[in-house]
């Protein structure tokens, strides 16, 4: 904008963004505080401010909902979910970026397939394809999944980024006698620095998040991840909201976290990296 | 045969062999063994399985059954027949073309709002795009219990001397509820996208415009919009897709209730083909639904790239 002064209107602008705000987080301040009620606190008044805080709830969720094993599988999940898309995603990224031109294009069209094709059609084969390897109940089977999703994104990401370096630094690492392998570790990843950054916080949030493949591959398994278990959990305690929100409050703590940290990092990832 | 030739002949003979195998392996450039893992993955877990989706809408197989018959076009005649189906399509293009409004419209006025010159624009940005990273499946359950008939909502609109309302209960209302949830959770995301866009506006522009005496609404109208082209197809098309796909909130909120008004495509498909074990019904109805999203959201990106202004 042009108009760079702050003047009353701007003011008056402000206090009512500010109100807008504090509405909008409104639902957040709840998720945080009815956690630490007791039931006769909350159920007089779910809006004050816990004045005689407990954490009875917090253990009742904790141990019922079975919230550590929970914690435990997503975080294998996701640890090799991220793993599996960085390097394969990284490594095909080269491979489009450096190779002939039609073969890139090509390859480039085949990724595409999978965003014109939308993926709810294979959800079924999918599910019956892990039901025969037996892999349905394992984590595995979510890695493959997410890996094989989530894949097209990532390469996308990598692809553009790594076109845009010069060819020179391959060329001088190949001079020194590097392999294409060696090249692309040591002088090429370490470039792409950024995009991996990107690469991990968005796939991060999404498979953290993701409910429904958990629900489909890992329901009733004790691999179910945070998402299902406490779905599982809140549907069975759906009376009493402050254990209930004990619950919700665990499940969604990593990503507030996560957040907290970064949220300048995942405001830009979300911004530009999904325009790939 | 001369000499030379004789020569040449020899050394042809020593150079080191090539085979066609090894030629082929050369010929892309960069080593087949960077884009090999990606390959198999890709097509073993999303090719394969599309194409067998496709498939199995074209026979009766039920999940378990050895034998699989293909019955042509019926699982696509049974649906035109199915109630459910066609009301679901219509709520799930309801919610949709809701979601895409709402987000795109205020998404763009937070944006705009945020990156002028207020002291707390930052604070502001956090607030709203936090709920974008926060589990939909666990946001959901929040906001049932707000919606709940003793709920906070239910609460304030007493305390302002109004009735309750039956916000998962009635059918019209839990429809708003379910947009409203999923509104708030990813407004934030438009308002970044736009945010990103707006850096792209160059500030001379706009200093042109003022000193020819245009208004804001003008500049807005004129200069900002045209020039946001681009980061209104990332929106609009996000948008599209995330509402046409949408599960979580419903899953939580109203399990597709009440009755079948906030039934969608997706949460149908789930119920026929997991819940009812019809795996056969369930991809001829996920083949209808994609060929749906296409035919929405294909013409859309096409629209609204003739729109975008290319300018450097």
């Amino acid at each position: 904008m042009a108009n760079r002064r702050y003047t009353t209107r701007t003011f008056a602008l402000e206090a009512a963004m500010v109100v807008a705000a504090i509405i909008f987080i409104f639902p957040i301040y709840l998720l945080v505080t009815i956690a630490f009620k007791e039931r006769s606190t909350w159920s007089l008044d779910p809006m004050a401010i816990p004045l005689d805080p407990t954490l009875a709830n917090f253990q009742r969720a904790w141990s019922d909902a079975y919230l550590g094993d929970a914690l435990i599988s997503s975080i294998v999940v996701v640890t090799g979910s991220l793993l599996v898309l960085t390097f394969v995603g990284s490594f095909a990224a080269y491979f489009l970026a450096r190779c002939r031109p039609a073969l890139s294009n090509t390859l480039y069209l085949f990724f595409l397939l999978a965003m014109i094709l939308p993926f709810q059609l294979g959800l079924l084969p999918l599910y019956q394809m892990m039901r025969d390897l037996n892999l349905l109940g394992s984590p595995v089977s979510l890695i493959v999944f997410y890996a094989g999703y989530q894949l097209p994104f990532t390469v996308f990401l990598y692809t553009g980024y790594i076109r845009a370096l010069p060819r020179a630094y391959d060329e001088a690492a190949k001079i020194d006698g590097a392999s294409d392998f060696q090249t692309f570790l040591h002088v090429i990843f370490p470039m792409v620095r950024p995009v991996t950054g990107t690469v991990l916080i968005l796939n991060c949030v999404f498979i953290w998040n993701d409910f429904m493949t958990p629900l489909l591959y890992l329901q009733g398994s004790s691999w179910a991840t945070i998402p299902v278990a406490v779905a599982a959990f809140v549907d069975q305690e759906i009376t009493d909201w402050g254990i209930v929100f004990a619950a919700l409050l665990i499940g969604v703590a990593p990503v507030m976290l996560l957040f907290a940290i970064l949220q300048r990092r995942m405001m830009e990832g979300f911004a530009g990296g999904l325009k790939a | 045969m001369s000499i030379i030739e004789a020569q040449r002949m020899q050394l042809a003979q020593h150079r080191p062999k090539t085979s066609a195998w090894q030629r082929l392996l050369k010929w892309g450039g960069v080593n087949y063994m960077f884009i090999l893992p990606a390959l198999i993955i890709y097509v073993a877990v999303i090719l394969l399985p599309i194409l067998r989706g496709i498939d199995y809408a074209f026979t009766d197989w039920d999940g378990l059954n050895r034998t699989i018959n293909y019955i042509g076009l019926a699982n696509f005649q049974r649906m035109i027949g199915d109630i459910q189906v066609r009301s679901a399509i219509g709520t799930t293009l309801i919610i949709a073309f809701a979601l895409v409004a709402i987000k795109v419209v205020f998404g763009l006025l937070l944006a705009l709002v945020v990156d002028s010159n207020l002291k707390t624009g930052n604070y502001l940005r956090i607030v709203f795009f936090m709920p974008v990273v926060l589990t939909p499946i666990i946001v959901s359950y929040m906001w049932k219990y707000i919606f709940s008939n003793q709920g906070p909502l239910n609460l304030l609109l007493n305390l302002a001397g109004f009735e309750s309302l039956r916000w998962l209960g009635d059918p019209t209302i839990a429809l708003i509820s379910v947009i409203i949830v999923t509104a708030w959770q990813s407004v934030g995301l438009s308002m970044v996208i736009f945010l990103a866009g707006l850096q792209a506006v160059p500030p001379e522009l706009n200093e042109a415009a003022v000193i020819d005496g245009a208004t804001p609404l003008k500049r807005l109208w004129f200069i900002t919009l045209p020039l946001l082209a681009p980061s209104m197809t990332i929106c609009v098309v996000i948008a599209l897709i995330q509402g046409l796909r949408f599960f979580d909130q419903i899953y939580a909120l109203t399990r597709g209730g009440p009755g079948y008004a906030t039934e969608t495509l997706s949460t149908m498909i789930y119920r026929i083909s997991f819940q009812f074990g019809e795996f056969s019904y369930g991809a001829a109805v996920a083949l209808t639904f994609s060929l749906i999203v296409a035919l929405i959201v294909l013409p859309v990106m096409q629209v609204l790239r003739k729109r975008e202004i290319v300018h450097g």
